[in-house]
């Protein structure tokens, strides 16, 4: 990991914004992973859409929570190891503090009906911030023009979602997958070389 | 001694909970209740539901929820660190292996394969959040206002440049304050 120079104020920006991202994500690592690309990408313009891909598909491929990873990946790409370090952070705080004080109150909240309609309501949004993130990421392969690697996309739906294949495997086949496909067309770059 | 058995459970969860969310759950339960028996069955439920309530990594969730449950605070800082330390490492070592070799069109091809795998993940994720809100888990019938709040927090997101963490809430508190007034929840 390298050391970047980015401004005290833009520390306190990636700091800011990855705490009340983690602090309003309910559900799993792909919801977060989701507003991190809004905010990141379309908002602060930080990143571009490829390299987002890219640090989620690393963030994936390790162990432990998803959001942890990227918001390191995201923190490392912005600001270096501080920004890795500051992002984990703030990443890591919402949950830990909510969770101590929820463990100690637990009963009453969990029995609490405004906690639970408010949850309920805010589902179908949920679902629209990820379908709004799909379209932008899923526009990207289709306009890239390769059969493959859209196929690629509905296949590695398909397993995972119907077939309940585990993820380590899907991503070890589309990585295979990509690779192959990389070294057949140096190989044809190559030989239209050797005949011209 | 439970304080560094905590700490070396929890090192175990994070460095063997690949695919995140629910995937880390079997392991959690595992380690929680069957082998360690620092919590029931029931204690282990509610732990699910809190996890689903609150913001966050199920696995940090767990981690400071069971470490509170053992050992007050101290025991919630030492868990947590036990989940993340793994995380930490693979990601350094993967990050670093990214940068080194990013221009490598090895690399390029196999990240170019592992793109659209990501999409689908995220969009398989969003199918089963969307099925959830839309038709709910157990009855499976159609609840149109959750519908009609999806389609508008979908043109809003497409057409306005508003903070989606606006939209969430927004929703949260329109929803739910109809479903309190319908009297459903």
């Amino acid at each position: 990991m390298e050391e970047k120079k980015i401004s005290g104020k833009e520390y306190w920006t990636l700091f800011r914004t990855m705490f009340t991202l983690s602090a309003f994500t309910f559900g799993g690592g792909y919801v977060i992973v989701s507003l991190m690309k809004q905010a990141f990408v379309d908002r602060l313009g930080w990143l571009d859409d490829d390299e987002m891909l890219n640090l989620v598909a690393i963030a994936q491929s390790s162990p432990g929570a998803v959001a942890v990873n990227g918001a390191m990946l995201v923190g490392d790409k912005v600001g270096g190891i501080r920004g890795a370090a500051l992002s984990i952070i703030a990443t890591v705080l919402p949950p830990f503090i909510i969770l101590s004080i929820i463990s100690m109150f637990y009963a009453q909240f969990r029995s609490n009906r405004y906690v639970n309609a408010f949850l309920t309501g805010m589902q179908p949004a949920i679902a629209a911030v990820i379908a709004s993130v799909v379209v932008d990421l899923g526009s990207k392969i289709f306009k890239a023009k390769k059969l493959t690697f859209i196929l690629v996309m509905f296949l590695a739906f398909f397993a995972n979602y119907w077939m309940k294949m585990n993820i380590i495997i899907i991503l070890a086949l589309c990585a295979i997958v990509g690779g192959t496909y990389a070294v057949i067309e140096k190989k044809k770059g190559g030989a239209r070389n050797a005949i011209n | 001694m439970q304080l560094i058995d905590l700490f070396f459970c929890f090192l175990q969860i994070g460095a063997l909970s690949f695919g995140g969310g629910y995937a880390a759950l079997p392991l959690i339960q595992e380690q929680v209740v069957n082998l360690n028996h620092w919590m029931t069955l029931t204690q282990f439920t509610d732990l699910i539901s809190i996890a689903e309530m609150t913001p966050g990594p199920i696995a940090v969730n767990s981690a400071t929820f069971v470490g509170i449950h053992l050992h007050g605070l101290l025991g919630a800082l030492v868990a947590t660190l036990g989940v993340l330390i793994p995380s930490v490492i693979f990601v350094g070592i993967l990050g670093y292996l990214y940068k080194k070799y990013k221009t490598m069109y090895l690399l390029q091809g196999v990240l170019t394969g592992l793109r659209p795998a990501v999409v689908a993940m995220i969009g398989s994720a969003g199918v089963t959040i969307f099925l959830l809100a839309i038709f709910g888990t157990t009855t499976f019938h159609f609840n149109p206002l959750a519908a009609i709040i999806f389609a508008l927090a979908f043109i809003v997101l497409r057409w306005k440049n508003l903070n989606p963490i606006m939209i969430l809430l927004l929703s949260g508190v329109l929803g739910g304050g109809i479903y309190m007034a319908l009297g459903i929840l």
